[in-house]
C-alpha cells in the first residue's frame, strides 16, 4: 500500500478540516476530528475486516463507504452524518441485537459491553426484526468462556488470536447465517491448542468470549472460618486495578488492594513481586550456571504461561531452552504451601491460597498436576484483575477512596525488580539487575535501568558484556512476534544468550485478565505506572530483598539448591498438536 | 484416543501430489473427499497439523463451501437442481415429495438406513431440461413428480 | 517445446487441406441438454453404423486423415436444448432436430451417401408451421448474433486441430509477437467490451490498471464460476470452446504481463473441469502455453481450479480468497485486485464470456466489433434463456435487442399453463438471477443493456433470463431468490447476513399469512439498507428481486398480506385443495397421480385428501377431469 503520510494533506468531515498524518484510513482521520466513528469489528491493531458496516459514512463522489476500508487522500469530503448513515448504523444494530441473546442484567460484560453502549448511544428503542431461536451451549473452560448466543460474528478474536498471537484456535466455521465463531469441530476450548492468554475476551466487543470465573470458589473459601486463605498480587495488577473504579491507566493503588482484601476477609495479603524477585534468583543464577557449565541457548524464560502452553504445542524442540523456573506465582504458591504451615500452625489442607493475576492463562497453569501435591493445588485459584474489581463491587468497597495498608509478612518485601515484571522487557531488565552483579566493574547502585528492553516494541534486543564477554538478549511479547523471534533463531538468522517471552502484547499489563479499556493508550500508560512504581521502591535488585535472603537462610539453602529445585523449578511437556489431536501415523 | 478410520498415509500421498501446499487446501480437500465420500475428522486434523495450518481454519473452509461434507454419504446420491429455471418448473414439489418419501427434513440430507441422500442443489446448468435431477451421477431432464417417484420405485427394488 | 508462428500457420493450413477433402461433415451437440437427451447413443450410433457401412470416418481431426469420407464431431452446446439431440450435416446445412439413436441409420442413407433431406426430423416452426432445414430458416438461430457461439456450436470441443483450422492461436501469436502491451489494452479498449461477468466494467480499461502497475509477478483469473441459478453461459463456452478461453487468456496475460492464469470452474461443472484440463495439455503439447511462447521468451502457464460450492466465489475477492485457500470471503475494496491481487500480485480476473470474446475480437477488429451493439455496449451478449418459453436454451445477441425479439422471436413466445404459446400469459422474465429483478409487460419493449436494465432495477448480470407465466407467485419468486442469496451469504457482514435472513423471514410471514402491512413496511426499509451498506456486490444486490416484485407487483403483495390470498395458488399456507363431494365421480386419477399417497378413496366412492399428507403440489388439481378438486 503506498505510502499516506504526506505533509499539509487534509480531509474534511462534517466540515472540519483534518490533516492527514498516515493514518490507514479515513476513520482513524475522522476520529481526530473528535467525531466518533461507531465500530464493531475495527481494531486499530489488527487488520481490517470490513464486517460490521457500523462505520459507514458518505464520501463525496464514492457514495456511502465504509470508513474503516478507505486510506485518506487529500481533499476528500465526507459527511458522518447523513440520513443515511444514520438509517444504516440503526439498523445495523437492530440486526446484531435481534441475534444478540439479550440477558444484558447477568451478563459478565454489562456496563463494559461495546454493543450495549451503542445501542444506547443510537437509541435503539424497538427491534422490528425477528428474535434467535438458536441457543448453544455455553462453553466454559478453565480460562475462557465462550457463550456463542452472544457473539456477533465482528471477527476481532479470530483475527487477534491468529494474528497478533498466531495460535488460531478459533476461526470462523459455516457460513451465511449460520456463520459462527468456533474452534475445529466446536471442540470445547480447552480441548483445543488455545494457550489460555484471553487475548480474544479482551477485544470481543460483547459478552462472548469473558474471563472464565471463579469469584464463586474464592467466596467459598472465604466464608469457610476452617480456612486459612492466602491471597497473592500480581505485579500487573496494581497498575490496571483502578481502572473500573475511575483511575487512569496507569494509577497504581498498591496499597489500596490490601485495604480491599483484608476487608473482604483474606487472612494473609502478600505480593507476588516477591515471587517475581524469587524467579530470577532462580533464573539468573540458571543463567549464570549455564554460561559455567555450557548449557542450552538460548535460554528462555518460563514466567508466562501463555508462552510455556505455546512452546509446549508448537515450539516442543525448545524444551531444553525453556528455564525450568516455575512461574512468580508457581513458585510463590509452592513456598507458601511448603512453608506456611509450619510458620502458622495449621494443616496444609486448610491453607487455601488464591492468586490475583492480570493473566487468564495462570487458572489453567495452577490446575497442571505437576503443580499439585497429592491432588492437592499449591495455589488452589487464580482470579484475574476483572474479577477481583467484581469482588470489590460485590462488597461495595469504596475502593477510590480507600486508606492504605501496607502488605503482610513475612513475604511482604518486594524490589523494583519484582514489580517491573509485570512489563515486557521486565524479566529481563530484573535479571540483568542480577547478573551485572557479577561483573568486575559492576553499574553503580543508582543506575539500574536497563531501557533498551523497554517499551512497547514487539521484538526488542540488547547487548551486554559481563566480564569481557559478550551477551545478545531479545525480548518478545505477543506469540506472533514471538514466532517470527524463534523461527529466526532456529533458521540461524539471529543468534541470543537469553530470551523474554510474554505472550500477551506488552507484557502482563496488558494480560488477557485485566479490565478492558476504553483509553486508546491504555498499554503506554499502564506500562509508565509500572516503571514508575519501581522507581518508588526502595531496593530494585531481586538479591537486595531482605525477606528473600531470609527465605534462602530459613528453608531454600541458595539459589539452584537442592531444595530450591524440588520447590522452584519444573519440566516441560512435549504435546505437538500431532499428538493433541490424535492423528501421528 | 480411539484407532482412527482413516488411513493417513492416502492422505499423506494427497498432500504430497500438492506438494504440502497450504494455499491448495481446496484442492486437497477435494481429493481426500473423493477417496472417503466425505471429510472424516481425522482426516482434517491430519491435513492441518501436516500443512502446520490451525485445524479451525481447515474446518472453517471444509464447512464454508458446500461441496464438502462432513457426514458420510447415503449409498445413492439424488441431487435436485434447485436452480431457477427449474424451480419455475416446479422443483420445489419434487424436493417436497422426496423429502417426504424417506423421512427427511430440513438439514437432514440422508435416510437413516444410509440408502439415500437427498441434496438440493444450485443450478447444475442444464436449464434447458428443467426441471433436472441427478441420480447417482446421471442427469435426468424434464422430471415430473410421476417420473421421479418411478424412478425411485426402481431404485428401491 | 515451444511452437513457432510459422510452425502454427503451416499446422492450420494442413488442416484446411486435409479437412476440406473430405465429403461430408457431420456435428452433433455435446452439450448437456442433448447429451442427456439420447445424445450420446446417437453418437455412438454414428459410429457404428459408418462403419458397418464402410465409410472412412475422422473423430480426431489429423493431417494424415486426408481423403477420409468425412469428419464427425461432438461439439459443445449449440444452445437449441429444447430440441435435442441435434445433428447437423455439412455442407448442406441440415440441421435435425429431436434425433434418436433409431434415426441414424436414416440419416447416414439419405444425407451423409447421399444428398438427401430427411422432413420428419426437420425443425417444424409452430407460428408458420414449415419444415425449417437449416439454422439460417430457423427463428430461433435467424434472429441471433452468434458470434462467439458460433465455434462453440461448430467444432469439436476436444479437438485442437479444429481450433486451429478455425484460425486458432493466430490472434495470440499477434498479441505475443506484433504488439505491445499499451497496444492490446488500447485495442480491446477502443472494442468497447465490457465485462460480462456482471459489473460491466471496461474491460480495456480493466487489463490497463493492471498493465500500468510495475510488479513483476501477475495473474489472469478466467472466472467460470457461474452460479448464477438459471444462467449455463460460461459452462457452454468452456465446454464447446475451451481453447478460446485459453487463447483470450494469453492475450490478456500478454496485456498485462502476468505469467501464470487460473482457470476457476464451479465443482458441479465436471464436464467443463475436464475439458479446460484438456485444453490445456494440448495447448502445451503443441508449445502455444509454457515457456517461451511463440519463441517470444515470454512464459505463460495456467492450471484449472474447480470451486467447492460457493456462489459469492463470482465476486472476484472472494474468488482469489478461495484460490489461495481460504474462506471464500469477499475483501473490502479498495485495495482492488488490479494493484494488490491473488496472493499480493496484480490480478485481472475476467468472465469465461469476456476472455472467448478476446480473440473474436482481434479476428475481426475492433472497430468492427464496436459497431454491433449499442452506444454505450459494445458487442453481443449470450444469455440463457428458460423457464416458460416454447424453446429454453442458449442464446447470443447484440446489446440493444428487445426483451420482446428475444422471448418471442427467439425463444418462440411464452407458454402458458396448458403449454400452449401465448404471449398473453406472459407475467415477467427475471433478468441477472438472484442480484437482477423482474422486469414486466411495461418492458416488453426495452432494449437490453447494461444501463437500461439498471434504469429498471435490474441488470445484466450473467445473462440468465427466466421467464415466468401467470401461474408463477412473484411473492415465491422473491422468496426463492431470498433464501438463495441467505444461503450463500458468506455471512461476514452484518447487513447481508443478518439482513437477508431477515428478509427472509418476512416474505416467508406474507406466503404464510402471517404479515401485517407494517411487514411490508420494514420489508422495504431493510431491504434498502442491506443494498447501501453490504460489503460486496452479493449483498448489495440480493434485495434487488424483492423491491422490484414489490415495486411491479405491489397487489399481489397486498393480496398475501391483507387478503391472505395467494391469487395464483402457489403458497401452499393460503391455500388448500379439498375434493368436492358432489363431483368426484371416483375415477381414482388424482390417487394414483399423487405423489405421497396423500388421496385415499375407492373407485366409484368420493375420494379424499389428507391434509397432514398433502404437500400442496396440485397435481390433483390439475390432473381432475371433472373440476372435482378445488383450491382455495
Amino acid at each position: 500500500m503506498s505510502e499516506n503520510k504526506q505533509e499539509n494533506f487534509f480531509l474534511t468531515v462534517d466540515n472540519i478540516k483534518v490533516p492527514i498524518e498516515g493514518e490507514r484510513n479515513i476513520l482513524e482521520v475522522i476520529r481526530k476530528a473528535k467525531i466518533e466513528i461507531p465500530t464493531l469489528c475495527y481494531n486499530s491493531e489488527l487488520s481490517i475486516h470490513g464486517g460490521c458496516r457500523m462505520c459507514m459514512v458518505e464520501l463525496e463522489g464514492r457514495g456511502l463507504v465504509a470508513s474503516c476500508s478507505v486510506p485518506p487522500v487529500d481533499g476528500m469530503v465526507i459527511r458522518s452524518n447523513t440520513k443515511e448513515v444514520r438509517g444504516i448504523r440503526k439498523t445495523v444494530l437492530e440486526l446484531v441485537l435481534a441475534n444478540h441473546h439479550q440477558n444484558c442484567y447477568t451478563c459478565g460484560k454489562s456496563t463494559v459491553c461495546n454493543l450495549q453502549q451503542l445501542a444506547k448511544d443510537y437509541g435503539i428503542n424497538n427491534i422490528r426484526f425477528k428474535r434467535r431461536e438458536k441457543e448453544s451451549p455455553i462453553d466454559v473452560g478453565l480460562c475462557i468462556t465462550r457463550d456463542p448466543d452472544k457473539c456477533i460474528l465482528c471477527g476481532q478474536c479470530i483475527r487477534m488470536c491468529s494474528e497478533i498471537q498466531s495460535v488460531g484456535c478459533i476461526g470462523f466455521g459455516f457460513r451465511s447465517s449460520d456463520a459462527e465463531v468456533l474452534t475445529a469441530f466446536n471442540k470445547n476450548i480447552d480441548e483445543t491448542e488455545c494457550v489460555g492468554c484471553g487475548q480474544c475476551t479482551q477485544v470481543c466487543p460483547t459478552g462472548a468470549l469473558m474471563n472464565t470465573s471463579n469469584i464463586k470458589d474464592v467466596w467459598q473459601y472465604l466464608n469457610d472460618p476452617t480456612k486459612t486463605v492466602v491471597v497473592q498480587i500480581a505485579p500487573a495488577v496494581r497498575t490496571a486495578i483502578g481502572e473500573p473504579f475511575g483511575f487512569a491507566p496507569g494509577e497504581v493503588t498498591t496499597d489500596k488492594m490490601v485495604t480491599a482484601l483484608k476487608a473482604m476477609g483474606f487472612d494473609y495479603v502478600f505480593d507476588t513481586c516477591f515471587g517475581a524477585d524469587l524467579t530470577i534468583m532462580e533464573e539468573a543464577t540458571e543463567f549464570v550456571s549455564r554460561v559455567k557449565n555450557g548449557g542450552t541457548f538460548p535460554m528462555v524464560t518460563s514466567c508466562c504461561p501463555g508462552w510455556v502452553n505455546f512452546a509446549e504445542s508448537f515450539y516442543p524442540d525448545f524444551e531444553k531452552n525453556l528455564s525450568s523456573c516455575r512461574s512468580p506465582q508457581e513458585m510463590f504458591s509452592s513456598v507458601i504451601k511448603s512453608y506456611g504451615p509450619k510458620m502458622w500452625g495449621i494443616n496444609r489442607k486448610d491453607l487455601k491460597v488464591i492468586s490475583i493475576m492480570p493473566c487468564t492463562a495462570k487458572k489453567e497453569e495452577k490446575d497442571k498436576d505437576k503443580f499439585k501435591i497429592e491432588g492437592d493445588p499449591n495455589t488452589d485459584f487464580s482470579i484475574t484483575t476483572q474479577e477481583f474489581a467484581q469482588m470489590i463491587k460485590e462488597c461495595g468497597i469504596d475502593f477510590r477512596n480507600l486508606a492504605d495498608t501496607p502488605f503482610d509478612h513475612p513475604f511482604g518485601e518486594k524490589t523494583g525488580a519484582g514489580v517491573i515484571f509485570g512489563s515486557s522487557g521486565g524479566v529481563a531488565e530484573a535479571a540483568l539487575r542480577f547478573i551485572m552483579d557479577f561483573d568486575e566493574n559492576p553499574p553503580a547502585e543508582h543506575d539500574f535501568a536497563f531501557k533498551a528492553v523497554r517499551g512497547m516494541e514487539g521484538i526488542k534486543s540488547a547487548g551486554i558484556e559481563l566480564n569481557g564477554q559478550k551477551f545478545n538478549i531479545a525480548v518478545a511479547s505477543g506469540l506472533a512476534n514471538t514466532r517470527k523471534l524463534l523461527n529466526d533463531v532456529k533458521a540461524g538468522k539471529v543468534s541470543y544468550d537469553f530470551i523474554e517471552i510474554m505472550a500477551c502484547s506488552g507484557g502482563c499489563l496488558n494480560g488477557g485478565g485485566q479490565p478492558t479499556s476504553k483509553d486508546r493508550d491504555y498499554k503506554l500508560k499502564r506500562m509508565a505506572g509500572i516503571y514508575k512504581n519501581d522507581v518508588d521502591q526502595k531496593l530494585h535488585k531481586s538479591q537486595q530483598n531482605p525477606d528473600i535472603i531470609k527465605l534462602y537462610k530459613d528453608y531454600l539453602e541458595s539459589p539452584g539448591s537442592h531444595e530450591a529445585h524440588h520447590k522452584l523449578h519444573t519440566h516441560y511437556e512435549d504435546k505437538n498438536l500431532k499428538k493433541k489431536y490424535g492423528v501421528e501415523k | 484416543m480411539s484407532e482412527s478410520v482413516v488411513d493417513f498415509d492416502v492422505i499423506a500421498k494427497i498432500l504430497q501430489k500438492h506438494k504440502n501446499d497450504p494455499s491448495k487446501i481446496i484442492p486437497i480437500l477435494q481429493d481426500v473427499q473423493k477417496e472417503f465420500r466425505y471429510l472424516p475428522k481425522d482426516a482434517l486434523l491430519y491435513i492441518a497439523t501436516t500443512l502446520n495450518i490451525p485445524p479451525s481454519k481447515v474446518y472453517g473452509v471444509a464447512t464454508f463451501f458446500s461441496h464438502f461434507t462432513l457426514e458420510p454419504k447415503g449409498k445413492n446420491i439424488i441431487k435436485i437442481c434447485d436452480g431457477t429455471a427449474c424451480h419455475v418448473k416446479k422443483s420445489g414439489d419434487i424436493i417436497k415429495a422426496l423429502k417426504k418419501r424417506f423421512l427427511l427434513k430440513d438439514k437432514k440430507v440422508t435416510s437413516d438406513d444410509g440408502f439415500i441422500t437427498v441434496e438440493t442443489v444450485s443450478c447444475l446448468g442444464a436449464c434447458g431440461l428443467a426441471p433436472v435431477i441427478v441420480l447417482n451421477d446421471e442427469v435426468h431432464g424434464d422430471m415430473t413428480l410421476d417420473k421421479v417417484m418411478k424412478l425411485m420405485d426402481d431404485l428401491e427394488a | 517445446m515451444c511452437i513457432n508462428r510459422e510452425e502454427l500457420v503451416k499446422l492450420k493450413q494442413e488442416m484446411d487441406e486435409t479437412f476440406s477433402s473430405f465429403k461430408k461433415r457431420v456435428v452433433l451437440c455435446g452439450g448437456t441438454g442433448c447429451m442427456s437427451n439420447g445424445g450420446d447413443k446417437v453418437y455412438d450410433e454414428f459410429l457404428k453404423v459408418l462403419a458397418e457401412e464402410g465409410l472412412d470416418v475422422t473423430v480426431d481431426l489429423k493431417k494424415e486423415d486426408k481423403g477420409k469420407d468425412l469428419s464427425i464431431a461432438k461439439s459443445g452446446c449449440q444452445g437449441f436444448c429444447q430440441m435435442g439431440s441435434l445433428v447437423t450435416v455439412l455442407p448442406d446445412e441440415i440441421l435435425y432436430t429431436k434425433v434418436q439413436a433409431a434415426d441414424v441409420k436414416e440419416i447416414v442413407k439419405e444425407s451423409i451417401k447421399s444428398d438427401g433431406v430427411i422432413d420428419r426430423l426437420l425443425y417444424l416452426d409452430p407460428r408458420s408451421e414449415k419444415k425449417c432445414k437449416g439454422v439460417k430458416e430457423i427463428p430461433f438461430y435467424a434472429k441471433q448474433h452468434r458470434l462467439l457461439l458460433k465455434t462453440c456450436g461448430r467444432i469439436a470441443a476436444e479437438s485442437l486441430n479444429e481450433y486451429i483450422l478455425n484460425g486458432g492461436y493466430l490472434m495470440a501469436a499477434k498479441a505475443v509477437l506484433e504488439m505491445t502491451d499499451e497496444e492490446i489494452c488500447r485495442d480491446i479498449t477502443e472494442s468497447g467490451i465490457r465485462g460480462r461477468g456482471g459489473g460491466g466494467f471496461s474491460t480495456g480499461l480493466k487489463w490497463d490498471l493492471a498493465r500500468k502497475e510495475p510488479r513483476v509477478k501477475k495473474y489472469i483469473i478466467c472466472n467460470g464460476d457461474e452460479g448464477d441459478p438459471g444462467a449455463f453461459m460460461d459452462r457452454s463456452v468452456m465446454e464447446g470452446n475451451p481453447h478460446g478461453v485459453l487463447e483470450g487468456m494469453m492475450i490478456a496475460a500478454q496485456a498485462i504481463g502476468a505469467d501464470e492464469g487460473c482457470v476457476y470452474v464451479r465443482t458441479e461443472y465436471p464436464l467443463a473441469v475436464e475439458r479446460m484440463n484438456k485444453a490445456i495439455v494440448q495447448a502445451e503439447e503443441l508449445g502455444v502455453l509454457g515457456n517461451n511462447i511463440f519463441g517470444s521468451g515470454k512464459n505463460f502457464k495456467v492450471w484449472v481450479m474447480e470451486g467447492a460450492g460457493a456462489f459469492v466465489c463470482g465476486e472476484e475477492t472472494a474468488l482469489m480468497a478461495s484460490v489461495e485457500g481460504k474462506r471464500g470471503m469477499p475483501m473490502p475494496k479498495p485495495p482492488f485486485p488490479a494493484e494488490h491481487g491473488l496472493f499480493g500480485s496484480p490480478t485481472v480476473i475476467n468472465n469465461v464470456e469476456t476472455l472467448a470474446t478476446i480473440p473474436v475480437i482481434m479476428a475481426m477488429g475492433s472497430s468492427e466489433y464496436n459497431k454491433i451493439g449499442t452506444k454505450n455496449a459494445a458487442g453481443t451478449k449470450t444469455f440463457a434463456i428458460t423457464g416458460h418459453v416454447a424453446n429454453t436454451g442458449l442464446i447470443e445477441v447484440p446489446f440493444g435487442t428487445t426483451i420482446s425479439e428475444i422471448i418471442s422471436d427467439i425463444a418462440g413466445g411464452v407458454i402458458d399453463k396448458d403449454g400452449k404459446i401465448n404471449n398473453d400469459a406472459f407475467k415477467a422474465v427475471q433478468i441477472g438471477g438472484p442480484s437482477g429483478g423482474c422486469l414486466t409487460k411495461s418492458e416488453w419493449d426495452l432494449p437490453v443493456d447494461f444501463d437500461s436494465l439498471k434504469s429498471v432495477g435490474a441488470m445484466v448480470g450473467s445473462g440468465g433470463l427466466v421467464v415466468m407465466n401467470d401461474t408463477t407467485c412473484m411473492v415465491s419468486i422473491a422468496d426463492f431468490f431470498m433464501k438463495f442469496t441467505q444461503d450463500e451469504s458468506c455471512g461476514k457482514c452484518t447487513p447481508c447476513r443478518e439482513g437477508t435472513k431477515q428478509m427472509k423471514s418476512m416474505l416467508e410471514d406474507i406466503r404464510e399469512g402471517n404479515a401485517t402491512p407494517e411487514t411490508l413496511e420494514t420489508l422495504k426499509d431493510l431491504g434498502k439498507n442491506v443494498q447501501l451498506a453490504s460489503l460486496c456486490a452479493l449483498g448489495k444486490t440480493a434485495p434487488n428481486p424483492v423491491l422490484s416484485t414489490m415495486k411491479n407487483f405491489k397487489e399481489e403483495y397486498d393480496a398475501h398480506v391483507n387478503l391472505q390470498t395467494c391469487p395464483v395458488g402457489e403458497c401452499e399456507d393460503l391455500i388448500e385443495y379439498d375434493i368436492l363431494g358432489e363431483t368426484c365421480i371416483g375415477c381414482t386419477v388424482c390417487a394414483r397421480k399423487c405423489p405421497v399417497d396423500a388421496i385415499s378413496g375407492e373407485v366409484k366412492k368420493i375420494h379424499e385428501i389428507d391434509q397432514d399428507k398433502c404437500i400442496k403440489c396440485g397435481v390433483c388439481f390439475d390432473v381432475c377431469k371433472f373440476d372435482a378438486v378445488k383450491r382455495g
